[in-house]
């Protein structure tokens, strides 16, 4: 097995030990390219099938080709598809686009809290309905106990600490001085009631991992990775207001591939393009013990 | 510190990769060997290097290669690795992830998290400082880990003039320590991380040492995967249906854990003992294969239905078969927050299996910081590493970890946490367990009346019986339980019919927990003892039951005896039922086959059949 086949056996075998633990589980999807590897994983792991609903938290300043494809996806691959939203800060106006807030109190709002009430089924969830093409109230409100997310280790340094199986508590807060051991393939299955796990299946994977496999396994991604003649891509994609494109002319996958391996970004943090990182002095940590991705 | 740790750079086609854990005492300067190495390789993001030295200028504090690494705000304030940190570099040969783990004991725990996911490991000593109770403790968890490519490094030589004595003096004990553990180093590297001496050259200022620099030796290493020569174990993850997709296929899903598998290969499952052969192996978007080996993640057809469970462990039947007991010992490394205290109850991990487990004794305690035990301890500490004999209510499969390690490996979980983990090196197979024994104590103990089994028997018109109705179908269970009660009771009998329901509210909710299977059986079968005690004819029903399960209801009803009938298909192997319904699917019928079976056992006696 060479170094892509290991690295997706080994979260094959994390998705599988995460299906069969838990009952409420499911995966987030933010239809970048790392979550998306990761719902391509889950069709690997199970024959085919995506067996547990995806939740996808909509911020409302995505951008728009971003929710296109989501729905596209959704209805081939006949996908469970859910969606959460923090409709209370976005009457209220507030958000950083409204000029209310600062960048990480915004993510925050729209973001953090969003998925920590969809997760709990407080707030509203919404279910793609696939014979009418649009979403439903969700009548399903219990919480999901088990959520599968797609960080992975080398984005920044918060996550190079995370576990493959990773307790929230109550709060959804994580306490990253206390984490559990993991022997092995043995990882934390067990948990209090009220709180749940975080399950990070791509933990080992790079930024080049992933754009090797999705060359290697023909996954579609949505275009705005790619140079479309105006000299810029996204490298990393988030919300409009927050999100700037990278220099580049990367059309394709190898031509990606190849910028990665021993062109300009081979020394250039992936996230260098997301905003939000820059005011969180703690790379990210700040967010992310508060329940951010 | 708002960009990533670090990242891979230059990265040529397709080699491969290995994970290598930094371990040692605190302070022996784990992180800045780390910190050198990503230096030393150019596998730093651009200015970062430039980023930290501004910064410690900036606070007036001496630059050091450690704080490349502490990306965590709260790991600088205090200084030491608190969680295991990975990074990632390349050499010409292949990709590293290096672990950083912690020093300190407080954080052993993690510094495990991160040896366990390690292929070969760097053994930190401070040269001034010498053996330290944790390098001595971080040499046995490797051991017990089944990490085989140990390197040992002795920093800080700067410290001592770059003494050739003190480098071997260390060498010379640490080596005999060792070997106490079976543990031999592939090599001894005379270092100094924080003036980069031997890390990515060859030191000018220690000509005498001859070997390998640090980076040349994580080459050296070998990459050994192949465990293809061993018998094939494949821990069954899940068996997958996928009905409501219109999907027909049953598929057996896992990791290969050693050797490997061909289509048309007949294999058995353990502890169950039934046995299939290969018929397909897939994988989604790939075409399909014809063979399977270690580390695949392949789903399995089989060319019969059988049912199997996940935990189950799938073997060829022509190679070795695993150990099957539900008594073993284990060598356990125990990180709770609690103790673990002799006779108390946990759950065990195993492979893909999960049980209720008993620590029933423990036969030495080890302080693994110099391997002398400590007698007669009733309790494990956090930190200790003790030799215990386990015991679970049902069998399970495994192996020793002197023959096949991924198999005899096993965590326990105490209240929802992993509190310890472990290999089992020994397998007991003796009859007198735990329940025997309960058993023996709970009916020597028994207060009886003045009635006899007997007395009762002339009065009531029938013996006493438990009739436990179990198979694939649970509602044909339930619904032949329930009309069979109303049979007997209309004829006069006295039948009780128990609904699990009933059990799992009673003795469930009112200890605020949900009984597991386990539980259940143990009720049901405690239950079963009062009623077929009383005379009556007590009727339950529960679907799915194993060879096993029965087994234990047998004991647990005891001196009164069982009669088994099977519903539905017959999903169990050894046991053989009193009665199968397997082909009929009237109630009426099967009620009625039920009442002749209790005639002809002359259970039931004529005068009052009508």
């Amino acid at each position: 097995m060479d170094r892509i086949e290991k690295l997706e056996a080994q979260s094959v075998h994390i998705l599988r030990e995460a299906y069969r633990e838990f009952k409420d589980l499911v995966m987030l999807w933010s239809v970048g390219k790392d979550s998306t590897v990761l719902l391509w994983l889950a069709r690997k792991a199970f024959f085919g099938h995506v067996p547990f609903p995806l939740v996808h938290i909509d911020t409302h300043y995505k951008i728009p080709q971003m929710i296109e494809y989501r729905d596209n996806l959704a209805a081939e691959w006949k996908l469970n598809m859910v969606y959460g939203q923090n409709k209370e800060a976005l009457k209220n106006k507030q958000t950083y686009p409204d000029g209310n807030l600062d960048r990480i109190s915004c993510c925050k709002n729209l973001k953090s809290e969003a998925l920590k009430h969809t997760l709990s089924g407080e707030w509203e969830r919404f279910r793609f309905n696939h014979d009418k093409g649009e979403y439903d109230v969700d009548t399903n409100k219990e919480p999901y106990t088990g959520v599968i997310v797609g960080v992975r280790a080398d984005e920044e340094g918060s996550r190079s600490k995370e576990r493959y199986f990773s307790p929230r508590d109550k709060e959804n807060d994580w306490d990253v001085d206390d984490q559990p051991p993991e022997f092995w393939n043995q990882y934390k299955t067990d948990f209090a009631p009220g709180t749940h796990l975080r399950i990070h299946p791509l933990l080992d994977w790079t930024e080049l991992n992933i754009w090797e496999y999705i060359q290697k396994e023909d996954i579609p991604i949505v275009d705005l990775y790619f140079d479309r003649g105006e000299g810029q891509r996204y490298r990393s994609l988030g919300c409009y207001p927050c999100t700037t494109p990278v220099e580049s002319t990367a059309k394709n996958i190898p031509e990606i591939i190849e910028e990665l391996k021993s062109g300009k970004f081979a020394n250039v943090a992936e996230r260098s393009g997301r905003a939000q990182d820059k005011e969180d002095g703690g790379g990210l940590e700040t967010l992310r013990r508060d329940g951010y991705m | 510190m708002t960009e990533q740790t670090n990242e891979l750079v230059k990265i040529e086609e397709d080699k491969e990769q290995m994970s290598i854990v930094i371990v040692g005492h605190v302070d022996h300067g784990k992180s800045t060997v780390i910190g050198r190495l990503l230096a030393d390789t150019g596998s730093l993001p651009d200015g970062k290097l430039e980023a930290v030295r501004r910064n410690c200028e900036l606070n007036s504090k001496p630059f050091e290669y450690a704080f490349l690494l502490d990306a965590l705000k709260n790991e600088q304030a205090q200084g030491i690795t608190i969680d295991t940190a990975r990074c990632f570099f390349q050499s010409d040969l292949r990709h590293y992830i290096i672990i950083d783990a912690p020093g300190h004991i407080e954080f052993l725990k993690n510094m495990v998290t991160g040896a366990a996911r390690a292929q070969a490991a760097l053994l930190v000593i401070d040269a001034k400082e010498g053996i330290r109770e944790n390098s001595k403790r971080h040499g046995y968890l490797i051991s017990m880990l089944g990490i085989k490519d140990v390197v040992v490094l002795v920093n800080k030589l700067d410290l001592v003039d770059y003494s050739e004595k003190v480098f071997n003096d260390i060498k010379e004990e640490f080596t005999g320590f060792l070997k106490k553990l079976n543990v031999t180093p592939i090599n001894f590297i005379p270092i100094s991380a924080r003036e980069g001496e031997n890390i990515a050259n060859h030191s000018s200022e220690m000509k005498w040492y001859k070997g390998p620099n640090v980076l040349k030796q994580l080459d050296l290493f070998e990459v050994v995967n192949d465990k293809g020569d061993q018998p094939f174990r494949l821990p069954v993850q899940d068996i997958y249906k996928f009905t409501q997709q219109n999907d027909d296929r049953r598929i057996v899903a896992g990791t290969v854990v050693s050797g490997k598998i061909d289509v048309g290969d007949e294999v058995t499952f353990y502890p169950s003992g039934k046995k299939s052969t290969i018929s397909k192996i897939e994988m989604f978007n790939t075409p399909e294969k014809t063979t399977a080996t270690v580390g695949e993640v392949c789903g399995y057809s089989l060319s019969t239905q059988i049912y199997t469970k996940a935990g189950e462990m799938m073997v060829k039947s022509s190679e070795e078969p695993p150990k099957v007991s539900n008594r073993f010992r284990v060598n356990i490394f125990w990180v709770g927050k609690a103790p673990m205290i002799k006779g108390k109850n946990y759950k065990l991990k195993l492979h893909a299996t999960s049980s209720p487990v008993k620590l029933v004794d423990i036969l030495n305690v080890l302080d693994a910081s110099d391997l002398t035990s400590v007698a007669n301890k009733q309790q494990v500490d956090r930190h200790d590493v003790a030799e215990c004999v386990f015991e679970t209510t049902k069998p399970v499969a495994f192996d020793l970890s002197s023959d096949i390690e991924g198999t005899s490996r096993v965590v326990i979980v105490d209240n929802f946490e992993i509190a310890g983990g472990g290999i089992i090196f020994h397998d007991i197979q003796e009859e007198n367990t735990t329940l025997k024994q309960y058993i023996e104590n709970r009916e020597e103990a028994w207060v009886k009346g003045e009635i006899s089994e007997l007395d009762r028997s002339v009065v009531y018109g029938h013996k006493s019986k438990f009739i436990l109705i179990t198979g694939s179908d649970e509602q044909g269970c339930k619904s032949i339980a329930v009309a069979l009660e109303k049979k007997l009771f209309d004829s006069k009998f006295k039948a009780y019919y128990l609904g699990m329901s009933n059990l799992l509210t009673t003795m469930g909710e009112n200890r605020g927990s949900v009984l597991d299977q386990n539980e259940q059986i143990k009720w049901l079968g405690e239950l079963a003892r009062f009623f077929t005690g009383s005379g009556q004819i007590f009727i339950s029903a529960i679907s799915h039951l194993d060879d096993f399960d029965i087994e234990n209801l047998k004991v647990l009803n005891s001196p009164s005896d069982i009669l088994v009938v099977n519903v539905g298909e017959n999903q169990l192997n050894k046991y053989k039922v009193d009665l199968d319904l397997e082909q009929i699917s009237e109630v009426d019928d099967s009620v009625g086959k039920i009442v002749q079976l209790l005639h002809d056992e002359h259970i039931l006696q004529v005068e009052y059949y009508l």
